[in-house]
């Protein structure tokens, strides 16, 4: 396998893009040897390209001299799953950026990978549509990268993560063909290899042209924050309005270390002195609106909530939802490096797993703030220090793992919306046995049975026929 | 059954619990010969003349504060419908045959427009290969991103990559009202004029709406739009079922009898559905991951997904 730099493959992929969009410079190179983990990798060449067929091109270049390739949209994945490994040839979707076309009474757009999250949404805006997924990166992260991802975000408690999203993706295969799986019609024939190709981590192939749902903006909504003086009751709260039978387009949690570190970035009034803050929002028609603000406001009294405060207008609304949405920029404020797990447990644990997180933090001298989906249980737990700190990273990553194998012994998973990428890659034994992995790793092997796509990602090695491995710098394991 | 919707018995949602008899249904299965497996048969039964051996039957536990509900793939969707009733709740999977067959085949109900599709009920899947062994995909939880999603490919591949055997499936709560309503409106501008109604058929004269939700906002939008309080849906043309882009239902062939989903795509018609042709490379992963699913072609054998198209 060829890890060094290669003219040859460099001279064909110039014969696919212009010279200027075939990068072999250092600086670039390192850029794009990491992703938004802590975990790099190395490569030798980053290709730009704008069109399908230059995508399809730039494959067939790589698999042709024997490299690896591995797509990336705009890095902001935390899981290690777009860094380069083996050398792997970087393929960037990001200039390919258009929305393709929007049918408003299908309620779909064709776009193209490199569309931002948000900016899809501003731009069917004055259609009273929007893209339902939201990760609190959505002003940066990539469509393609959601549907590499599986992306989720607050609002998905309600509607569902980007699979639910995505009737079709236009792929480049690891071997160089193009073609399209699923479709705008609700059956398309056959195995849902639309549902298969999302969240594969880009280890099935690049996703070149994708067509999205889009969903009709709520004619009414309500934002409450509700703050308790006891962790216990907010989780307990959380439950109880799912077992009400509620499900509200989303229940967001914040601890107080979380609060305090947003109030003071953002000046919101938020409650510094709450154990922990919800943040709920509830949509629809005007009435079950109402009626689900008053069921939720008597179940929270019950359970001893401090304060009830009610967004009086969009601006205040905007405001709370900023305060959540940014809390990881906030963080910086109390160290400047932090760690953060996206595992989920079942609802009803969310109290049990957290005691047992704050615990696991405390043990291992860390700060921990959370901040996170509590409707869905997916836990956001930030590690935060500072890397200078002789010996931290070793007791970060301890903690971390404690953290997920708690997770999963209390009926949880790995990772509910940022993948298992390298970070996790070892942690798949918690949760599969060896005949489910080798279970997923056929189906790699039916889309990629030459191992070319994104190599050694999301399966342990030993998965299916045992590829070696070399440890990546940083990587967790 | 566990009713429990709190701190106890949660570990029978993890790895490893087989009150089912998971392990005797693999055992059935075995390695060698064909094997087909058979449920109520409202959707084809087994394949004839092959040893049919069946899914395990029941629920497991419903668990309400978690919206999910683990049961045995042989269970009678009306059973495990009546038995989330008891607790306000609903699954998205029509309302004939077992669970089972639901998911390998894969249509959606007449209310997928509120929904959604069946294929994004199932949380995790246990399932028996061709080779005998229990293989667990997905996991409990309501959001879950560890790994390839096999709960996907199993959905609609009716058998042919191993048999379902237990599913978790996600549940939704019932709604507090809901009310079929007829109108002779233009059902396309009923569809984008409505706040996400549950569904809107429409036979070529006569469109037929589903309202859920709060009863206020319901009689509102029925008042606001001019509907008329109506019947559930009778029997639909079984004929052959359509699967196209929702908006080239504006363009049926004006001949035989149908009932088109609105908004959807799915039209019940009286006629076999217009030919569909696949590509090349897409054919070729099927052939591939069935290869590696089944390699010796033992499940289901002569059933294949890609039946009937070009």
């Amino acid at each position: 396998m060829s890890t060094g730099p290669s003219s040859a493959l460099f001279d064909d992929l110039r014969a696919v893009l212009d010279t200027d969009r075939v990068r072999t410079g250092a600086t670039e190179l390192g850029l794009y040897r990491k992703d938004a983990s802590n975990m790099e990798g190395t490569t030798s060449v980053v290709c730009l390209p704008r069109t399908t067929d230059e995508v399809a091109g730039c494959v067939r270049a790589a698999v042709r001299h024997g490299v690896p390739f591995v797509a990336r949209g705009s890095g902001t994945g935390l899981a290690g799953g777009a860094v380069p490994l083996d050398g792997a040839v970087v393929i960037v979707t990001s200039k390919m950026d258009r929305v393709l076309s929007v049918d408003r009474v299908a309620r779909t757009a064709w776009v193209e990978p490199g569309v931002l999250n948000l900016d899809l949404s501003r731009q069917v805006a004055h259609l009273g549509l929007h893209f339902a997924p939201d990760p609190s990166s959505q002003q940066t992260c990539s469509i393609g990268g959601n549907v590499a991802n599986n992306a989720g975000g607050p609002h998905c408690l309600a509607e569902g993560v980007t699979a639910s999203h995505v009737l079709a993706v236009e792929v480049v295969l690891p071997d160089g063909t193009v073609t399209v799986l699923g479709g705008e019609d609700p059956e398309p024939p056959g195995y849902d290899l639309r549902g298969v190709f999302v969240g594969s981590e880009g280890m099935f192939g690049i996703a070149t042209r994708i067509c999205v749902r889009l969903v009709p903006d709520p004619p009414a909504i309500r934002t409450l924050l509700l703050d308790f003086l006891d962790v216990d009751d907010g989780a307990r709260t959380v439950s109880d309005i799912i077992a009400a039978g509620m499900v509200p387009a989303a229940v967001e949690m914040m601890d107080q270390l979380c609060l305090e570190a947003v109030e003071g970035y953002i000046h919101a009034g938020l409650p510094v002195d709450a154990a922990v803050a919800l943040l709920v929002e509830v949509v629809g028609l005007p009435h079950g609106v109402e009626a689900d603000v008053e069921r939720i406001t008597r179940i929270a009294r019950e359970r001893g909530v401090r304060d009830i405060r009610i967004a009086a207008d969009e601006t205040e609304r905007a405001l709370l939802w900023k305060g959540r949405k940014s809390a990881f920029g906030a963080i910086a404020r109390i160290k400047p490096n932090y760690y953060l797990h996206d595992t989920v447990v079942p609802r009803s644990r969310l109290p049990a797993v957290l005691a047992q997180v704050y615990e696991i933090a405390a043990r291992h001298q860390l700060l921990v703030l959370n901040v996170f989906h509590a409707g869905d249980g997916n836990l956001h737990p930030l590690l935060v220090f500072d890397k200078r700190e002789p010996g931290v990273m070793e007791r970060v990553h301890a903690a971390g793992e404690e953290i997920v194998r708690a997770s999963v012994a209390a009926g949880g998973v790995l990772s509910g919306e940022h993948g298992i990428g390298l970070e996790k890659r070892d942690l798949m034994g918690l949760m599969f046995g060896p005949v489910d992995l080798a279970a997923q790793a056929a189906l790699r092997d039916a889309f990629d049975p030459a191992g070319m796509a994104n190599p050694r990602k999301v399966l342990p090695s030993g998965s299916a026929c045992g590829d070696l491995q070399a440890v990546p710098e940083g990587a967790w394991i | 059954m566990d009713l429990s919707s709190h701190d106890h018995g949660l570990p029978d949602d993890g790895a490893g619990a087989d009150g089912l008899g998971l392990a005797e249904l693999a055992e059935e299965v075995g390695v060698a010969d064909p094997v087909t497996i058979a449920g109520l048969a409202t959707r084809g039964g087994p394949v004839p003349g092959v040893r049919p051996v069946m899914a395990p039957v029941g629920i497991v536990s419903i668990r309400a504060d978690e919206m999910t509900v683990r049961c045995g793939a042989g269970t009678p969707v009306s059973e495990l419908d009546d038995a989330l009733a008891a607790v306000g709740q609903s699954v998205a999977i029509p309302p004939t045959g077992t669970v089972g067959g639901a998911l390998a085949v894969g249509h959606s109900g007449l209310r997928r427009l509120g929904y959604g599709p069946i294929r994004d009920t199932v949380l995790q899947v246990r399932y028996v290969s061709a080779a005998g062994e229990v293989v667990t995909a997905g996991g409990p939880t309501v959001k879950n991103v560890s790994g390839f999603d096999l709960c996907r490919l199993l959905v609609g591949s009716r058998g042919t990559l191993g048999f379902l055997a237990e599913v978790i499936l996600r549940t939704r709560p019932r709604a507090r009202y809901e009310q079929w309503f007829t109108s002779t409106a233009d059902p396309w501008d009923l569809v984008a004029t409505l706040y996400r109604p549950t569904s809107v058929l429409w036979d070529g004269e006569r469109t037929l709406v589903l309202l859920e939700g709060d009863r206020r906002d319901v009689d509102d939008q029925a008042r606001l739009l001019g509907l008329s309080p109506a019947d559930p849906p009778g029997s639909l043309p079984t004929g052959g079922r359509w699967s196209l882009p929702p908006n080239e239902l504006q363009r049926l062939p004006p001949t035989g009898r149908f009932v088109a989903e609105i908004g959807v795509g799915i039209v019940h018609h009286e006629h076999p559905p217009p030919d569909r042709q696949v590509d090349p490379a897409v054919s070729e992963l099927h052939r591939r991951i069935k290869q590696r699913f089944d390699p010796t072609g033992r499940l289901n054998p002569g059933v294949s997904v890609l039946d009937g198209v070009g």
